[in-house]
């Protein structure tokens, strides 16, 4: 099929980014939506042109590098999957379709379709951790056991992988679902209770911090969120951060 | 150098770690303060490792290609890591699990280091759901367990399909609160580009910034290469895109031996090639083998009719299907170790029964367990005289349980429903055994510097067994480099900071700039993938799943004809001064075009079949692998001579004392 490509190109952080306009055929159904990139820039190489850099990394929805908004939705028309999981049959014979970097001012543009998410990082270093010694040797696994239901719900949050979408959905540009699914995962088992208080005060101080926006619940986080991580946890975080007011 | 001082200790075997612990040289925790250590690679073995040396109280600096240390593709793994803890109380012991990994090994594996390995692996699950990491339970509250290929006992702990996900953020969290307390220095989107020696010692690294593109000097006073495998130089694999062998070949040519470069596993489970322009493969967890069932259709006509599309899988009944594994391996069945089950697909689509247009697929069935598990489920439920509807649908919710995210994903890859029709898999490129020679302390033929997780050689021998791969790196990480790199940094306690204006940082650095300018000053008209592509073909087709003295020949002969090439005509656009990911994937093709012929040549060295090499003249009269004991029990470890057709061969000779070597059967 052929293709009306419209992308972001942008030098780097410091200089003014444009839309470029692009025309490619002989895209597949079955490639995937970054293998079509790939054949772009395979054309773009060929031409002496610079190609379009855009990150991606284990191209099977997991690492959670990859980060286009498609259309206006972060990675694409589908649910529930990430970009690198997008296939070319989503797409129709002369579509148009509009590449873009991921939109928040807390992710900064890096280069075209890249853009720097290490807030992300900064608000894990926060306080995302159960502090254990590393090189210990803690109490035998099975000596805290864990309903199944409570390890599933925290599994489930833990399924969080980052990538951002939340954010570049989100009108306001904030981190809620992601900072609530990190707290979450470790509110939910009993090894995470013991910092619980102070956890969740400071890795939502960091949110702010980092210039996320204030959420609203509209719930487009949710639903553009490739590993539909709940709103449930945002409820949650909103929960503990109460009790944490409540007793710090 | 010459001589490979593998420094196991002494005495019985089940001491071996305990009596290493109590004789090496301990560093006092006033003095770690004043100790640098570089790590580079930050999955599953270099953030585990990176975490404990900063705990112990090291300063430690991480680096990764990756906008974040969380993305390293450890994170990919899905099915489990191993432990002895015997939980399922169905005879599993340390003992088992390190002879069913030297056996599934191949027999070229250190024995003294898998049994470290199974020694250390209860302790992983206890410090992992310590850290937090929520591993499947059952209804009572304790860990699930699950069966892998080439076992006989439930020892898996997992996380539903997503157990390196878990692991890795287990990893990440602990290096975060060490980043926190800044005993980390996280550098990003980081690559080493070079190792520096001083004195013969690894003393620090140059790396480029590839946001900006600036060349860093950083020096410490070891350095731990935790930096993955080198599958990639088949283009198409089940590795992450951007993994590498940079580090791990610099380190190469700086004197650090190259161990068993051909020992590369091949996964029987991952979903075929669709066409050209395919970019990577994608794995199905060999946890499915667990409930699936593999087969082929047993007439040559059924096979071809479903190639054209004239016939389902469905429309044939059980006495149509050859389920060639069950039927060859009994005792073992679907749960034969990987290269079994890959060697036996292959054989199966060589002689014409592939399922899929290209013919180079076989079917992994979940209708058996789903009428079961639907069965089960209605009868536990209190259901009587339900139809088979019902059973089917009560069925496949737990095999959604069991594996929905795998059902998904290769449903989007595929566009086809694999609760419905059975899924499509062939064997692919996963995982390499080989990497750098390390001795029982991890360090490399290089003082002060360390391989660790994939990257080294010592555990898996030619084999790697399913859910040890993380088993691996979170020991290394975790257990055993911190303890033994203490050993040799004893000696540093008084060296102070190791200065980077040194005329041995000036020549790294003057060698990484000009090879750099080197690759952007191509004039040719091809681009890196073009050359990644061919090196691939070159790879899969001679020196993959079967390999013959002669294909290797030729192989050895195009690989440096094609490395001659890419440098006179490689053009890489842009410039260095900034983010370009051609000069970054340059860099690497450039390094996979030296080590492909390596490979091959290590594979015509070793005059045997075994593990995931098996070689075409050494196999016995049922196609089954032939390993030569008498004169291949070794390790190969190459030493760099300038090009890899000069690389001089060393040999580490392996000496099992407590287990015997026997073939190697699943039947």
């Amino acid at each position: 099929m052929k293709l009306y490509l419209k992308i972001w190109r942008q030098k780097n952080a410091s200089t003014k980014g444009q839309m470029v306009d692009y025309t490619l055929n002989g895209v597949e159904s079955d490639m995937s939506f970054l293998e079509m990139l790939d054949i772009l820039n395979e054309e773009l190489i060929s031409k002496g042109e610079e190609p379009v850099e855009f990150d991606h990394d284990c191209r099977e929805g997991i690492c959670g590098t990859c980060s286009l908004m498609i259309n206006g939705r972060p990675h694409g028309p589908d649910s529930r999957i990430t970009v690198c999981q997008l296939h070319m049959r989503s797409f129709n014979d002369g579509d148009e379709i509009v590449i873009e970097p991921w939109r928040a001012k807390a992710f900064p543009v890096v280069k075209d379709l890249i853009v720097d998410r290490t807030a992300f990082d900064r608000i894990q270093q926060a306080g995302g951790y159960i502090s254990v010694n590393t090189s210990g040797r803690p109490v035998d696994a099975n000596a805290i056991p864990i309903e199944k239901d409570m390890a599933d719900k925290s599994f489930n949050a833990a399924t969080c992988i980052g990538c951002g979408a939340c954010v570049a959905a989100c009108k306001n540009a904030s981190a809620m679902l992601f900072t609530s699914a990190k707290v979450s995962q470790f509110a939910l088992l009993p090894q995470g209770q013991v910092e619980a208080v102070e956890r969740v005060e400071n890795m939502v101080r960091q949110m702010d911090l980092e210039g996320f926006g204030n959420c609203t619940n509209t719930g487009a986080c949710e639903i553009e969120c490739p590993k539909g991580i709940s709103l449930e946890n945002i409820a949650r975080m909103n929960r503990e951060y109460l009790f944490a007011s409540v007793k710090g | 150098m010459g001589v490979l001082d593998s420094k196991e200790p002494q005495g019985p075997l089940a001491n071996k770690w305990t009596k290493h612990k109590n004789e090496i040289d301990l560093v006092n925790p006033a003095n770690k303060r004043n100790i640098d250590i570089i790590v580079v690679g930050t999955g599953l073995a270099g953030g585990s490792a990176a975490a404990t040396l900063a705990e112990l109280g090291y300063n430690v600096k991480t680096f990764c290609y990756q906008d974040s240390p969380r993305r390293a593709h450890s994170i990919a793994a899905q099915g489990g890591v191993n432990a002895a803890k015997n939980y399922q109380g169905d005879g599993d012991s340390v003992y088992r699990l390190f002879y069913d990994t030297v056996k599934g090994g191949d027999y070229r594996s250190r024995e003294s280091n898998v049994y470290r390995l199974a020694e250390v692996s209860t302790n992983i699950i206890d410090q992992c759901v310590a850290q937090g990491v929520p591993f499947a339970r059952e209804y009572g509250g304790l860990l699930d367990n699950r069966s892998f290929g080439g076992v006989l006992v439930s020892r898996t702990f997992y996380a539903k399909g997503q157990t390196g996900q878990q692991l890795l953020l287990g990893a990440y969290a602990a290096m975060n609160r060490q980043i926190q307390r800044g005993k980390i220095k996280s550098y990003t989107r980081h690559e080493m580009l070079d190792l520096v020696l001083v004195d013969g010692k690894a003393r620090g690294i140059i790396a480029r910034d590839l946001v900006n593109g600036e060349i860093e000097r950083h020096s410490a006073h070891a350095v731990v290469l935790a930096t993955g495998g080198y599958g990639n130089l088949f283009f198409l694999s089940t590795y992450c895109m951007g993994a590498n062998v940079m580090a791990a070949w610099k380190a190469h040519k700086k004197g650090a031996f190259f161990a068993n470069p051909c020992f590369t596993q091949i996964h029987p489970t991952c979903i075929p090639v669709s066409g050209d322009h395919q970019s990577k493969l994608t794995l199905m967890s060999e946890s499915l083998r667990n409930d699936g069932r593999i087969w082929v259709p047993k007439r040559l006509e059924d096979a071809q009719a479903i190639r054209e599309g004239k016939l389902k899988p469905t429309q044939l009944g059980e006495e149509e299907r050859d389920y060639y594994l069950e039927r060859r391996y009994p005792a073992f069945g679907n749960l034969v170790p990987r290269d079994v089950a890959s060697r036996a697909a292959k054989e199966r689509c060589d002689a014409g029964f592939g399922v899929n247009k290209t013919g180079e697929a076989v079917y992994l069935d979940f209708s058996a367990a789903i009428m079961r598990y639907g069965r089960e489920k209605a009868l536990t439920s209190g259901m009587k005289d339900v139809d088979d509807n019902t059973i089917r649908e009560l069925g496949e919710k737990i095999v959604e349980a069991k594996y929905g995210n795998l059902f998904q994903m290769y449903e989007k890859i595929v566009d086809e429903n694999p609760y419905k029709t059975p899924m499509m898999i062939y064997p692919a490129v996963h995982y390499t055994m080989g990497g750098l020679w390390v001795d029982y302390n991890l360090q490399t033929t290089i003082p002060g510097c360390y391989a660790a997780g994939e990257a080294n050689f010592s555990d898996h021998g030619a084999n790697r067994l399913g859910a040890s791969a993380l088993m691996q790196g979170l020991a290394d990480g975790y257990f055993v480099l911190p303890y033994t790199i203490g050993d040799y940094l004893s000696d540093d306690i008084r060296t102070g900071p190791i200065p980077t204006d040194s005329p041995e940082f000036d020549a790294a650095e003057k060698n990484v700039t000009d090879r750099l300018q080197k690759l952007m000053s191509g004039t040719g008209i091809h681009s890196v993938d073009y050359y990644h592509k061919k090196l691939g073909k070159i790879m899969w087709n001679k020196c993959g799943m079967s390999r013959n003295a002669k294909e290797l020949k030729e192989a050895i002969k195009e690989i440096a004809e094609l490395r001659k090439d890419f440098w006179e005509n490689v053009k890489i656009p842009g410039s260095p001064d900034g983010k370009n990911q051609e000069l970054e994937k340059a860099g690497r093709v450039a390094d996979f075009l030296e080590l492909g012929e390596l490979f091959a040549k290590d594979a015509l060295e070793r005059n045997e079949s075994c593990g995931g090499h098996f070689r075409e003249e050494y196999q016995t009269p049922e196609g089954e692998a032939l390993r030569d004991d008498e004169n291949f029990k070794f390790v190969s470890a190459w030493e760099y001579m300038g090009e890899p057709s000069d690389a001089k061969l060393h040999k580490e000779d392996l000496v099992y004392e407590n287990i015997k070597v026997k073939t190697r059967s699943y039947k």
